[in-house]
């Protein structure tokens, strides 16, 4: 391999399950970047790393694929990046890493990108494990064979990397011709494909013609041309591919019998043994329940003490800047807009990193293909996938990991619709809310034994499952996106989780929300924030005492700097917009001071409880003062008390469903890729909102 | 005897022999399961969920439509 003055370019191509990342991480260190190929929301991860001679490298870790012809739009990128790459991204050589304990497979896959005529380096991986199969495997025979060098690796624990980066450097491309001869199993129409697809690779110029709509990345015009020549040649392309399939089969087979020799397998047994305990109709399902029941528990408490730790830091830093900046606009924008906005990005950190951490460790034990295998059925009568029961649930502590937990989904159209139902499910940001209403409707009461808060408090969290399971029904027959990914899924032996993996997955995943949704959520509360505390210069640039005289006899004396925090929010940009929304929100029951509170809260749910504290002027956030506010409260129309169970309900019910989100509404655009999706989730589930809250106020007024 | 996969128990084993359908995902003879190939049910999934079958050296997983797709001759 050689590279001129830039930097040599390395493609990393292998199977699921191969120990790819753990040789790019081994390789890379954290000299990683992760970015997306473009127009789609398939991960790229490009790091660097020394070679022996001094020179960097740059790699490129690929989606794992058991073959170039993709099902899906992950494997399509190893297509297009191989067989049709851009100008400055075509490699100089790939490295296939072939998992030596599953090499029929693995080997399908080496023979494909060989016929691709790039310089190639075989790394032959996980060699710890092969001797223990009972497998024994002759290198030299295989070198000779498949014409390219095979290194033997156990890259979980960096043996053999330097040989590799020593090939690297001294490998000379041997003359070898290919494995399947494509001119002569397909059809004339090939010769006129490598012209409009301008290949010189008839493997390359085969691949991009026959693949379903969407999965190869050439210009439109040329497509069509392609089209019309296969539909003029009557080409059958299932034909067309199962006849590779076979024939690459043939080859593969014939090389293992000459090189490899599979003694019966010794230590499959042990993954057998305790495959059949985890995936048992019973306890198979009582385990996945306890993992789903840890995870919920891990995210939802161990983050508490981290979160907290953040929180008073940052409140501590807008305490200090305001003491020690001159005062004015500019150290206010600071101390409450800029250092809360920074810090509600931070605050998820903790959440992010102990759900990414274990379901590090589900995917690298082996225990994700059984979560997938035990909820398969369920979920698929939901247009979810298996994989959706970790966001799902995860959801129940926050929307914002359990989003970006959807990266495990392959298939596009069950993880779009995992993403855009997991925020019905009851986070803990609704939680204040929650308790402040049902505290305020629901009698503190026993019934059969059981208190009836605690009750309603359970039918809120059923309710936002069934939202999500009833949301995922609707969605998957109303999404026209493409998804042909079958069904057809590899079960890894269980295996040890390396820390070290866990370790960058966290990294990154940490990095990229901060970077990626980061951005959005400190603009958003910033604007909210400079709404909240600016008005038409008339009516909200007064003094206090001003503001005082403005009140007039309902000053109240113990209670003035409440309201007069209560006049300013009443009179800012966000007061005036609560009260135009007014007639928008009277068939709810709402008057403009919940719906003050709406639009607050869009920061985050809990802003909710904070809105209702100023606008009633309570003065503390302590939960027992403001309900007691709030019953107190009268309606000017009828003269009852406003807050009638109905009006309770349908607030409830708004809580429930309408997404009232910043942070969700940015990760869902990072995650998406997109502002369509954000834009499309917050609309249907503010109407579904706001269509459930109407009906239930209708029903109980 | 000619058997579709979805009737076997599991630890009963077969050689793939022809496919009942013309469509059939090409990801499943790309994963090894071709006519000639050994198969063997390894596990089946409560509620009628997917199947796990041992083919060309390793585990996969399908659902039951498909498996009954993928006819076996049976030794």
């Amino acid at each position: 391999m050689r590279g001129s003055s830039r930097s040599m370019r390395i493609a990393l191509v292998g199977n699921p399950n191969t120990g790819k990342s753990s040789l790019f991480n081994s390789l890379t260190g954290l000299n990683q970047k992760v970015s997306n190929y473009p127009g789609i929301t398939v991960e790229k991860k490009t790091g660097f790393f020394k070679l022996p001679n001094g020179n960097v490298a740059e790699i490129t870790d690929l989606p794992g694929t058991y073959s170039l012809n993709p099902s899906s739009l992950d494997e399509a990128v190893v297509l297009n990046f191989l067989a049709n790459p851009k100008k400055n991204e075509k490699p100089d050589g790939v490295i296939v890493v072939i998992d030596a304990t599953n090499i029929k497979r693995n080997l399908y896959l080496l023979s494909q990108v060989l016929d691709l005529n790039f310089p190639t380096i075989v790394v032959l991986n996980m060699m710890d494990m092969v001797e223990r199969k009972g497998i024994e495997i002759d290198v030299e025979k295989l070198s000779s064979i498949y014409g390219v060098p095979f290194i033997p690796m156990t890259a979980r624990k960096g043996i053999g990397s330097q040989e590799l980066k020593n090939q690297i450097i001294e490998y000379k491309p041997e003359e070898r011709s290919h494995i399947y001869n494509v001119t002569s199993n397909s059809g004339e129409w090939l010769r006129e494909s490598l012209k409009i697809t301008q290949s010189n690779n008839a493997y390359a110029s085969w691949l991009l013609s026959i693949q379903e709509d969407g999965y190869s990345q050439i210009a439109d015009d040329k497509r069509e041309q392609i089209k019309l020549l296969l539909d003029r040649e009557s080409v059958n392309k299932n034909k067309e591919r199962s006849k590779e399939a076979i024939k690459r089969y043939q080859f593969v087979n014939q090389s293992i019998k000459e090189a490899v020799k599979v003694n019966p397998d010794k230590d499959r047994s042990f993954t057998a043994r305790i495959d059949r305990v985890l995936t048992h109709k019973v306890f198979g399902l009582l385990i996945l329940f306890a993992v789903l029941a840890i995870i919920f528990q891990a995210v939802f408490a161990w983050a508490e003490g981290p979160m907290n730790f953040i929180d008073e830091s940052f409140s501590h830093l807008s305490i200090w800047v305001k003491g020690n900046l001159t005062p004015g606009p500019l150290t206010n924008l600071i101390s409450d807009g800029l250092i809360p906005g920074v810090a509600g990005v931070v605050i998820f950190i903790p959440q992010i990193a102990i759900l990414f951490t274990f379901i590090g460790v589900l995917e690298e034990s082996g225990y994700m293909a059984r979560v997938v295998l035990l909820m398969d059925k369920i979920m698929s009568k939901f247009g979810l996938s298996g994989k959706s029961v970790v966001p799902l649930i995860s959801g129940t502590a926050c929307a914002i990991p359990a989003i970006m937990a959807t990266r495990n989904i392959e298939n596009w159209k069950e993880r779009l619709i995992t993403i855009l139902v997991t925020p019905f499910t009851t986070c803990s940001a609704r939680l204040p809310v929650y308790i402040i209403l049902i505290s305020l409707i629901i009698p503190d009461q026993r019934f059969l034994g059981f208190n009836i808060q605690g009750l309603a408090l359970m039918v809120m969290y059923l309710i936002g499952f069934l939202a999500a399971l009833i949301g995922g029904y609707v969605l998957s027959r109303m999404i026209g996106v493409k998804s042909s990914a079958p069904f057809i899924i590899e079960m890894p032996s269980y295996r040890l989780p390396l820390y070290k993996n866990l370790f960058y997955t966290v990294i990154e995943k940490s990095k990229s929300f901060v970077v990626g949704a980061g951005k959005i959520i400190i603009a958003l509360s910033v604007v909210l924030w400079i709404l909240a505390t600016n008005g038409p210069s008339k009516s909200y640039d007064l003094t206090d005492q001003q503001i005082e005289m403005r009140l007039g006899d309902k000053v109240d004396s113990d209670r003035l700097t409440s309201q007069i925090e209560s006049y300013r929010l009443e009179n800012s940009y966000i007061g005036i917009l609560g009260k135009a929304i007014e007639p928008a929100i009277k068939p709810l029951g709402y008057d403009w001071k919940i719906g003050i509170s709406l639009i607050t809260s869009f920061a985050a749910r809990e802003v909710f409880v904070g809105s209702i504290a100023t606008i009633y002027s309570v003065g503390a956030e302590d939960e027992t003062t403001i309900v007691r506010k709030m019953k107190n409260e009268i309606n000017p129309d009828t003269g009852k008390p406003f807050f009638t169970s109905a009006v309770g309900m349908s607030l409830l019910i708004f809580y429930a469903f309408a997404m009232q989100c910043v942070s969700t509404f940015a990760v869902v655009k990072k995650e998406t890729n997109s502002w369509t999706w954000p834009i499309f989730q917050l609309v249907f589930m503010s109407a579904f909102a706001y269509l459930m809250s109407f009906i239930t106020f209708t029903l109980l007024k | 005897m000619i058997r579709r996969a979805i009737d076997l128990q599991v630890g009963e084993k077969g050689i793939v022999s022809d496919f009942e359908s013309e469509d059939l995902p090409i990801k499943l003879l790309e994963m090894g399961c071709l006519p000639g190939s050994e198969l063997e049910i390894k596990l089946l999934t409560p509620f009628n969920g997917p199947l796990v079958m041992r083919i060309a050296d390793s585990d996969v997983a399908i659902r039951k439509d498909l498996a009954s797709k993928i006819l076996l001759e049976i030794q």
